[in-house]
Order: C-alpha cells, then structure tokens, then sequence
C-alpha cells in the first residue's frame, strides 16, 4: 500500500444562483476546514449566476489556503481577457488559482454575442485547447526575473525577458506580451471536464485536472490510463497530470437510504456519477476506488450545498483523515503545491549552462 | 457649502510613478492594492480607480522599459479589494471596443452585487491596429466610430441592467443596433445601485458630449483655474439638453498633490519628485516621443538636437502622440535657449509639474477654491509612489478638508452612488 498516490478532494460551491458574497465565502471557507485541494463555482451563460471567476477574487482574501477555480467559457469571451483575470486571480490569491475551461455550446448563448453562430463540440473544444495554449503562453511570455528595476540604467525591467507568444489559432490570434507579470504559480492550474471526447482530447493536450465520470472503479481506472498515454503522446509528462472522479453528491437523509451507493439515477447537470447515501459510505467509497488507484481523488458537487459540504467536511473528510488517506493540514501555499503539480520553468526562458537542470 | 469629491488612482504604468525611490513597492502584489485602497477609505474617499493595460507600450519597436510595466487586470482585483474594504467605490477603466456588451455588463452587475452597490465602470474607447493585435475583432475602429460604438455599448449595458425587474424577475432582452445585435435572458439581477456609476475619461468634443449624454462622472485633465472654469461651464451646459441636471455628473480632474511642512519645503520635494520622474534615459524618450527620431546618441546633459522632428514617425506605439511635433520642438527650444537648459532641464521644465504643491494648509485650500469657483466637483488624486503616495494626503490634508466643511468626515451611505450624491437609475424595463 505504500504506492498509494496522495488523495486529493475538491468540492463544486455552486447551486441554486446566490448574488452576495457571503454565502460564497462561508462555503469556501467550510471547504478550507476540510483542507480540499480546491474549490470550483461553475459558471454559464445559459443561466442565472454571477460571474465565477469575479465570486472566487471576493472569496481570495477571505480565505487563506484553498485552491479556487472558477469555470470560465471560452467560446464567446478574448483569450486575451480570460488569460489576464485567471493571471490576476493567481496574483490576488497568492498562487490559488485555476479555471475550469468550459464552452458555449447555444444558439441561445451565441444570441447573447451575436459575434457568430454556434458550433459543434469539435470546433467549440478545439477553440478552448487553443485559449488554453494561448493563454499558458501569455502566462510564460514574462520571465520570472524580468522585472529588474536597475536604478543605474533607468530600466524597471530586461526586455529581452518579456516575449511575444504570436498565438495564431483556427479562430482567434494573440500577439502578446502579458499585460500581468507571470503569476505566483508560473502557471494557474487548468482543469477540463473530460467526459466528452472532443473535451478530453483537449484535457490531455492542456489540463493538469481532469474530472472524468466513472460508475466502476475498473472503469475510471481505465479512463486515467487512456488519459495519461493520451497526455504522453501529446509530449507531457503524464505525472504532471491528476484524474478525479465527478460525482454529484446527495447525503440528506443518509440513515434512511436503504442502499447507499452510485445510482444511474438523476444525472444532475451533467456533473458526474450521482451518489447518494451517508458521509461514511462516500467515505468508503473513496477509500476503495482511490487505494484501488483508480483516480488520484474525487471532485464532488453537493446536491445541496450547504448541508451536504458540511456533512462531507465533518463525516467523510474526518473519517478519510482519521484513515490516515488525506492530509490534516496544508503543508503548502499554492494550489500546484496541494496537487503536487511542479511550478513550470517559462517555456520562454533561456537555460545557461550552468543553470541547467536534468 | 459645496461638499467635495475625492478619488484615488492607483499609481500608473507612466512616468509620474516614481519607482527609483527605495519607499517604492510591488505594482502587482494585492497588498499593495490593498494598502491603498484601504488608506483611501481612511480618508473617506469616494472611490478607488484602476487604469487599464491592453498591450504593453513599445519605442522603436521595442517594449518600453524606463517606466513601470505589467498591471492586474481591473475587475478582478477590484472583486478582491471588495472583501477588503466597506463603503470605499470600486472604478474599473474598461475598454468599449475589446469588449462585448453581454459579458462586460454581467462582470460589472457582479462587481456590484459583491460588494453591496460600490462599482464604477470607466468607459474607454483607444482603439487602434496595435492593441487590437491582442484581439478577435484585431484591426482598427475609426475614431468617429469609437464613440457611436461606446455610446450605443454603454445603452445596450443600461437595458441589461434594467432586464430583471426590481423585484427580482427576469426578463428577456433585445438590442438591435449599428455595432450590437444581440437578445437573450441576462443572468445577474439588477445591480444593488440600479447601474454601476459610469465615468468617461476624455477632453474632446466628443467625449464631452458622450459624458454630457451617458456619463456620471467626467475624469478630466487637470489645467489653470480659468481653463478649468470654461470645461467645467461647458460640459454642465451640456446636460440640459439629455433632460439632466448639472449635479448628475460629476468633474473630477486627475491631479497631484506634493505637500511639506511649508510651502517652500514642498516645492523642493516637488522638485526632487520631477527630477526622479525625468530620469536621464526617460528625458531622451521624452524627447524621442516628440522628434520622433532615434536620439539616443544625444547627452541627455547637453543641447536640444538641431534636427527638426519626424513628422510622419511611427517611433512610438500604445501611448497618446504628441499633436504637434513641430511646434512642441519649438516651443522646448525656446526654453532651452532662453535658459541655458540640457536636455533633461528642458523636459523637467516642459512637462508637466505637479498640478498642486504647498504646506497641508495650502493644498487644503486651493483644492477648496478650485471647487468653490466651479473648476471642479473634486479630485482623482493620482500618487507618484505605491502604495504609500496617498498617506500623507490623508494623514495631514483630509482633516483639514473635514474642518474646512468641504470634505465628509464619515460616509453617510453605503453605495457609491450616495457618495457622489447620485440618484438611482429610474428603472426602464
């Protein structure tokens, strides 16, 4: 059992549309009671909820270690935009940040901009891997060290660190450099939802989170493997990549539920397997399928937030702790730290030689 | 007694930020935006303003290098310094033309929402080939059209907020326009200040009438009392014809401020201030901006270069060009011979200086004058250092505003559009 990976736990804050910040902020904080990886609030233009990504910079200062990442759309928003507010975001919460890239699939969504039509899920996915290419690169065109604020020379910074990326898409271009210095994490964490194929195609090219939607453990097992050849083949590093589990969580009524477990039931919005029972049986649950190494952890989305994160903060979190499977506290800072993601050398960076690392 | 406005701006990605001084701090760590922006709701300001970065500045092809560089993008920084402070309003510059009506008025309704009616919108509309390399739409959008695309942005944002009525139902909406053609169901109920305050920057006619039209707050450029009295007649006479009155915008020129114990103390920290911001290197881009021509051969303790500038120079990309080269060369030559002055003296001189310089007592009292004669309606005080350029204003010249009866001494209300003295959008649904 000592090959067993670290487990890693996130939780989705979103539910019925709240406007205020306060009711974000006690469940970003009850998530970091539980030390999770990350928060995520989903986000669409399809429906009422204010902006994500505007929720999680309130919540940054109001809270001190968790992830947050926020969906954030990329069909019909500038990948300019996007790159400079997840940037922002990063710097605001100290290198907490990540966005959950998602696409506007609607006619009705496509209303809204009037730019152009909608389109189908291949184009729409290959669009998004292009944002998040374009947008990494944004985030690397400044060196770490090119702000150098030389009194002798007049130079607040070596320009010769800071690069065009010359982004040329199927849809858009970007010419670069970043307005925003690198963020704190090199890079914020992107996350993609591979449940669909043009959508994991873009998560093996592009995301260092992948929720993936399983109903057996051999199942999701088999789909993080796929991934990880997948994210090989691309020419990454499948260790830099983690594969969490969706499942949409129901733990009201938890003594009653005759047979806890996953139901094929209510798929709710299309955010993974619906579970229903108690807090201990998700944490057995949990237990089984992540010492079994079928996924690196677990992305849960409450049916009802407010009952059900703190019923998975204080029964399946503790349970999993008392387990010794999940940490107590958060040794690191940053939201790559609680991955166990390395913080990425700028693919613009001169190495000299004797800076060199194997 | 005429009740004064004050804004603070966070220090710029220009030369009046002074970042050789050793006080000088991070432009992009939060807590120097926090720092500031709680020193403004300290001294009862009515809001905090962030500039806007689209692509970074170049000089002869060249990322500029003399001046700070990199900033935050605004409303997101804005959304966290919500969690950080109370009553203080919250202004984002925001460009109209690389953006699109949906999206940008749903971000600002969401800034208004977190934090309980405190956002400001400052509508831009610099659009050119250069930035426009960054974007879908790319390419450029004729001056004309950058005011009929702002104006129609700014209405179609206003029919947004108004979709959901005030009791909290949605509706649906649609815009059939020059620029937007768009319909649909917005996804943010309507703002807490009904409309997010909008501020337009800009001297031109046209930004005049854009503001006289649509704005509730002109930020204007700062000049002498007399000058500042016509713009400020000029645009209020503007309003009457949008059926508004002369309080429902507000004139708040940018302006700095250097005090010292004395007025002849602070006109040599003013002094010491210019010659930082004029370092040797940036009184030869100076110079460069105006001829248009690589000078960098030149002493910047020497002459003024006998060449006569480039007219048709392409040198400078992402900043405003000087109008008209010749007669600005002219003109610094005149003074550059008539005193004996280098290179940088000449910029020192023909720069602009600190628009107000004296002891607390001084400042207090010219910024009183200039409203009470109707230069202004306040002030967008723009600091020289970050984050700490705004402490001694507030430590020694907002209590003497507050004795004088000109300044609040605590907020009255708790959305931005109380402080201003604004009402309330009438709902148009």
């Amino acid at each position: 059992m000592s090959a067993i990976r670290p487990l890693h736990l996130a939780a989705e804050i979103g539910g019925p549309p709240r406007y205020d910040a306060g009711s974000h902020v006690a469940l970003a904080r009850l998530a970091e009671e539980g030390t999770l990886d990350f928060v995520t609030l989903s986000d669409s233009f399809a429906r009422p909820g204010p902006d994500a990504l505007a929720v999680m910079a309130r919540a940054a200062p109001a809270t001190a270690r968790i992830g947050l990442v926020p969906t954030v759309t990329t069909t019909h928003t500038e990948p300019f935009h996007v790159s400079s507010a997840v940037a922002t975001l990063d710097w605001v919460s100290k290198g907490r940040a990540g966005w959950h890239v998602d696409v506007s699939a609607t006619e009705a969504e496509a209303r809204l901009f009037g730019r152009r039509p909608a389109a189908p899920a291949a184009a729409l996915w290959q669009e998004a891997g292009e944002a998040a290419d374009a947008g990494a690169r944004l985030w690397d065109s400044w060196e770490d060290d090119a702000e150098i604020r030389d009194v002798a020379t007049g130079r607040f910074i070596d320009r010769d660190k800071l690069h065009y990326v010359d982004f040329k898409g199927s849809t858009f271009s970007v010419r670069g450099p970043a307005i925003v210095p690198r963020p704190p994490q090199g890079r914020p964490v992107t996350v993609i939802d591979g449940t669909t194929g043009p959508a994991r195609e873009a998560a093996a090219q592009h995301a260092d989170v992948v929720h993936i939607r399983a109903t057996t453990p051999e199942q999701a097992a088999s789909l993080r493997d796929e991934l990880l050849r997948s994210a090989a083949a691309h020419g990454r590093d499948p260790a830099g990549l983690r594969v969490l589990v969706a499942l949409t969580v129901d733990l009201g009524d938890a003594e009653a539920a005759p047979e806890p477990g996953l139901r094929s039931g209510p798929q709710l919005a299309g955010r993974g397997t619906y579970f229903r029972g108690g807090p201990v049986d998700l944490a057995e649950l949990i237990t089984r399928w992540h010492g079994g190494g079928a996924a690196d952890g677990f992305h849960l989305t409450p049916i009802a937030p407010r009952r059900d994160l703190e019923r998975i903060v204080n029964g399946t979190v503790a349970l999993l702790q008392h387990r010794s499977l999940f940490r107590t506290f958060y040794p690191g800072g940053t939201l790559r730290e609680h991955l166990g993601l390395a913080r990425p050398a700028g693919r613009y960076t001169r190495v000299s030689s004797s800076e060199g690392t194997s | 007694m005429k009740q004064m406005h004050l804004a603070a701006h966070f220090p710029g990605v220009n030369s009046t930020t002074v970042w050789t001084d050793p006080r000088s701090r991070s432009q992009i760590d939060f807590a120097s935006f926090e720092h500031l922006a709680r020193t403004a709701e300290r001294g009862k300001f009515d809001f905090f303003f962030l500039a806007e970065g689209l692509r970074l500045r170049e000089h002869d092809g060249r990322i500029h290098d003399l001046d700070v560089v990199g900033r935050p993008e605004s409303l997101t920084v804005l959304n966290a310094l919500a969690a950080v402070t109370e009553r203080l309003g919250l202004a984002a510059t925001v460009n109209a033309t690389f953006n699109e009506p949906y999206e940008l008025a749903r971000r600002l309704a969401t800034l208004d929402h977190l934090s309980a009616g405190r956002a400001a919108w400052n509508v831009v509309t610099s659009s050119d080939a250069f930035t426009g390399e960054n974007f879908r739409r790319g390419g450029f959008l004729d001056r004309a059209d950058r005011y009929t695309r702002a104006a129609e942005f700014v209405s179609t944002a206003r029919k947004l907020w108004d979709s959901w009525t005030p009791d909290g139902i949605s509706r649906p909406f649609q815009h059939s326009g020059q620029h937007f053609e768009i319909s649909g169901e917005f996804t943010v109920p309507r703002p807490p200040q009904g409309h997010p305050v909008v501020i337009q920057a800009g001297d031109s006619d046209e930004g005049r009438e854009f503001a006289a039209s649509a704005a509730d707050v002109i930020f204007t450029r700062h000049g002498t009392l007399d000058a500042g009295r016509a713009f400020y007649a000029d645009v209020k006479a503007r309003l009457a014809k949008y059926g508004r009155q002369p309080g429902d915008l507000k004139i708040m020129p940018g302006v700095t401020v250097v005090i010292g114990d004395t007025d002849a103390e602070a006109r040599e920290n003013a002094a010491e201030i210019r010659r930082q911001q004029v370092s040797p290197q940036n009184a030869i881009l100076a110079l460069e901006q105006v001829w248009g021509r690589d000078l960098s051969s030149y002493d910047p303790d020497g002459p003024l270069p006998a060449i006569d500038p480039d007219p048709g120079s392409s040198l400078v990309q992402g900043r405003v060009r000087v109008a008209d080269p010749a007669a600005v060369a002219a003109r610094w030559r005149e003074l550059s011979e008539a005193g004996g002055l280098s290179i940088r003296q000449t910029v020192i001189e023909s720069t602009a200086r600190q628009s107000f310089i004296g002891s607390p007592e001084t400042v207090a009292a010219e910024l009183e004058k200039s409203v009470a004669a109707d230069a202004a309606d306040g002030f967008i005080l723009v600091p020289h250092l970050t984050p700490g350029g705004l402490d001694d204003f507030v430590d020694r010249v907002v209590p003497l505003l507050q004795e004088r009866g000109v300044f609040r001494s605590e907020y009255t209300g708790s959305t931005l559009r109380s402080h201003l003295g604004l009402a309330e959008p009438v709902w148009n649904g």
